[in-house]
């Protein structure tokens, strides 16, 4: 994961004088969330499916990672603090899949009990 | 490294690596090597992002769970401009409102480290502005939704908990949006009188509040993608 270079970048960069860093970076990352933003705002007009889905979780993700990465200087801290940040958020993916699975149970429930009245036989007594 | 036994431990910046965690973990006193006030704001950040997690997670569980067709948000959000329907039209320029608003932001704690206050402080003050558009941008969104007659428990369009995840999430993170830009003029006042100076020239602080901002431009990265594309 931690190339030459990144431990060279570490080496400058988190000093005890702070985050320092070129300001070249920054424009570059700018660039580029406006480049991805402009690409998920353009799957508007490829119409529902897959691949639009796919495209939007795609551009959104690297627009989160740059922003962490870099705008929030994540690449260029200790791992201890890294996975300790990063890390917690990870058992929201349980949270995402059990209310998935409970969305779909709830919305099968109303479909058989309130969807077109069905005729119900008369009691019989 | 001829380091070993209590040397490795009392070593001032200790392994690298997978090895830096078990050693800043273990080493019986400071885990992070940060100034605190860094390593609370990121903590807090984790919490915010759990909030914000349960916001989203229950509008994707309402939107399953309904029975009524969700409106379509690229008509809902569509904006007349020269005379034709642009879709999100305005969620487009707020989302790169906000992206600009990051990238001074960045800049900004770039500066601070420099100790140039004036470019620190003016572009935290732009970072403010640009926090304010979109702020304004929002209000003009809701007036538009609630001319409409979206409420939280019905809307026009299609199912009525439409309103209530729209208001819900849009109105938490514009909260947010608030609180950072009267953070940042704060903090830009301080960095202009010169208050960190008198304090040994730290200008850590901008960084944390860049934290902070950064994190409520990251929110909207995932409420465009799940609200307003999905």
């Amino acid at each position: 994961m931690a190339t030459v270079e990144d431990s060279q970048i570490q080496m400058q960069g988190a000093t005890s004088h702070g985050q320092q860093h070129p300001l070249s970076i920054y424009f570059w990352i700018w660039a580029l969330l406006f480049v991805f933003s402009a690409f998920s705002y353009a799957t508007d007009f490829l119409g529902d499916g897959p691949l639009r889905w796919g495209l939007i979780l795609l551009f959104m993700f690297l627009k989160a990672g740059f922003i962490v990465a870099i705008f929030m200087h994540m690449a260029w801290e200790r791992l201890a603090l890294m996975f300790a940040i990063l890390g917690p958020p990870v058992v929201l993916l349980f949270l995402i899949g059990l209310m998935a699975i409970e969305g779909d149970y709830t919305l099968l429930t109303r479909l058989d009990f309130f969807s077109e009245p069905t005729p119900i036989a008369a009691p019989e007594h | 490294m001829p380091q070993h036994g209590v040397s490795a431990i009392t070593q001032e910046e200790p392994a690298e690596g997978w090895r830096s965690i078990v050693s800043d973990w273990s080493a019986d006193r400071q885990t992070f090597h940060v100034p605190w006030g860094k390593a609370m704001m990121w903590i807090f950040l984790v919490s915010d992002t759990f909030i914000f997690t349960c916001f989203l997670v229950s509008y994707m569980n309402v939107r399953i769970s309904t029975a009524v067709p969700w409106p379509n948000p690229s008509e809902v959000f569509a904006l007349q401009a020269f005379g034709v329907d642009v879709p999100l039209l305005l969620i487009a320029i707020m989302t790169f409102v906000l992206i600009t608003s990051s990238g001074t932001m960045a800049m900004a704690v770039n500066f601070g480290y420099r100790r140039d206050r004036a470019r620190t402080a003016s572009l935290m003050l732009i970072t403010a502005a640009f926090g304010t558009v979109f702020v304004g941008m929002q209000a003009f969104e809701w007036t538009k939704l609630i001319m409409e007659g979206v409420r939280p428990w019905e809307n026009p369009f299609g199912a009525e908990q439409f309103g209530a995840s729209f208001f819900m999430i849009t109105g938490f993170h514009g909260m947010h949006v608030s609180i950072g830009v009267i953070y940042l003029v704060i903090v830009a006042m301080k960095v202009l009188r010169g208050d960190y100076e008198r304090a040994g020239g730290n200008y850590e602080i901008v960084e944390i509040a860049g934290l902070y901002w950064h994190f409520v431009d990251l929110v909207w990265v995932f409420i465009f993608a799940f609200f307003y594309l999905w």
